[in-house]
């Protein structure tokens, strides 16, 4: 049911402030476009950024910051547990 | 792709799977509430490499496995009627009745059914098709409610008069409480749902570790998101501490997306509802407001649910509580086949028993 493929916004069409005007934005993934609703989204998106979607809605406009820390975690705790590793081996 | 390869990474998972043997210290159960972990957790192969003191039970989290035999049922008198076009996300539709048919069965006698992508498709089809009236069929948690309330809005701002919904539409945290009130089942953490919490947030689960002394962490569905939350999940367990962590933060806030919140709360409002396998829980479902009762089609064609029975030997009410596994269901693999299914979860590409036949019978 959930996709997790972050989409990448080409075009917008719409403003954040009228439901009426037709809150579009046209996402990228792979070369293939498609359209996608922006009345739900959290954060209205600039072009370049990357969407979640779900069922044709964006339901979250990805921060840059936040998937960095997201991914910087994910190394440390790795990293950790390879120093630690290290370490066993030398001793 | 950006923000998918890189946390795809095999090199990234690798080593936090060494990380997550090391940190656990006990024996411990987790329950994966979404269908898309469970899938992302067979499909991954993580299943067999996971440390054997993890237990991984799953939840009620699939929507189509936790609507009942009764709204199963009014679905398939509604797709009998004339004039009306059925339109559903495509799971739900091989998902047999009380009298073993099904909307696959029905569409094959005639009944007009189609299969949309999103629910703004069926305002498409009421306009191609104005003598029909279109019946939506809402069935999704926290996450595919706000889009479907975006449909309605819209359907009334465009005066579109033949669209209307069928709302089985559920929430999250009532189900889980229910769950955890039962002495039953023994269970020390939650992987929390990854877009059920973009929507309703990772602070929404707050009163679940604070009153059952649960350890909750939200997590994303790629491998390393499992494994970084299932890690998480093993230090507050092994440390006894029950908080809500979020491993998913590209995805998912602590306080969620406030407008997909208000977009659903403008349209819908709290409703007891009945979930196969755990009945009627108070306030756990969404129905349409008054206000838009024209979208309503239980009210506009007086619908009235009749109770209805299981599939008998059906097991798929104690798996969705995390009771039983497959494998100990008389029907699973003999005469409920994902070619011949009896039960919804061996229907939807997420339930259970559909991820237990493809990858671990």
């Amino acid at each position: 049911m959930c996709l997790a493929v972050p989409m990448r916004v080409i075009e917008i069409q719409g403003d954040p402030d009228d439901f009426l005007s037709g809150q579009i934005a046209v996402v990228d993934v792979d070369g293939i476009s498609k359209e996608t609703r922006l009345d739900i989204v959290d954060r209205w998106p600039e072009l370049g950024d990357y969407l979640i979607i779900h069922a044709g809605f964006a339901i979250h406009t990805l921060d840059p910051k936040e998937a960095e820390t997201n991914i910087r975690l994910m190394r440390e705790m790795g990293e950790n547990v390879e120093a630690i590793e290290r370490m066993e081996k030398r001793t | 792709m950006k923000y998918l390869d890189e946390f795809r990474d095999q090199a990234l998972a690798e080593p936090l799977l060494k990380e997550l043997h090391k940190s656990v210290t006990k024996p411990f159960r987790v329950m994966e509430v979404c269908g898309t972990h469970t899938m992302s957790i067979f499909r991954s192969g993580l299943r067999t490499l996971l440390p054997e003191s993890i237990e991984l039970i799953s939840g009620p989290g699939c929507p189509v496995c936790v609507t009942s035999a009764s709204h199963i049922d009014a679905i398939l008198a509604m797709a009998e009627r004339e004039n009306t076009r059925i339109a559903l996300f495509g799971d739900l539709f091989r998902v047999p009745g009380s009298n073993g048919l099904s909307l696959a069965n029905a569409s094959s006698q005639g009944a007009k059914v189609d299969i949309v992508y999103s629910p703004m498709d069926c305002l498409t089809l009421a306009k191609k098709y104005p003598d029909d009236l279109i019946i939506f069929l809402g069935v999704g948690f926290e996450t595919t409610t706000p889009g479907i309330a975006a449909t309605i809005l819209a359907a009334k701002n465009s005066k579109i008069d033949n669209f209307t919904v069928f709302s089985t539409h559920k929430v999250m945290p009532p189900p889980l409480i229910a769950l955890l009130d039962d002495p039953e089942l023994q269970i020390d953490g939650l992987l929390c749902p990854g877009h059920v919490s973009t929507i309703i947030g990772a602070a929404a689960y707050e009163p679940l570790a604070e009153k059952y002394g649960l350890a909750c962490v939200v997590g994303g569905f790629e491998p390393a998101d499992i494994l970084q939350a299932l890690i998480l999940l093993a230090r507050q367990i092994g440390k006894g501490e029950a908080r809500v962590e979020n491993a998913y933060t590209r995805a998912v806030k602590w306080e969620g997306n406030s407008r997909a919140q208000q977009m659903a709360r403008n349209i819908f409002e709290p409703v007891d509802m009945e979930w196969r396998g755990l009945g009627v829980i108070p306030e756990s479902g969404l129905a349409i407001r008054e206000e838009y009762s024209h979208f309503d089609v239980e009210k506009r064609l007086n619908i009235e649910l009749i109770p209805a029975v299981e599939p008998k030997g059906c097991r798929c009410g104690e798996i969705l509580k995390g009771k039983e596994i497959p494998s100990q269901c008389p029907l699973f693999g003999k005469r409920c086949t994902p070619g011949n299914p009896i039960g919804p979860c061996m229907v939807s590409s997420e339930g259970t028993c559909a991820a237990f036949y493809k990858y671990a019978k």
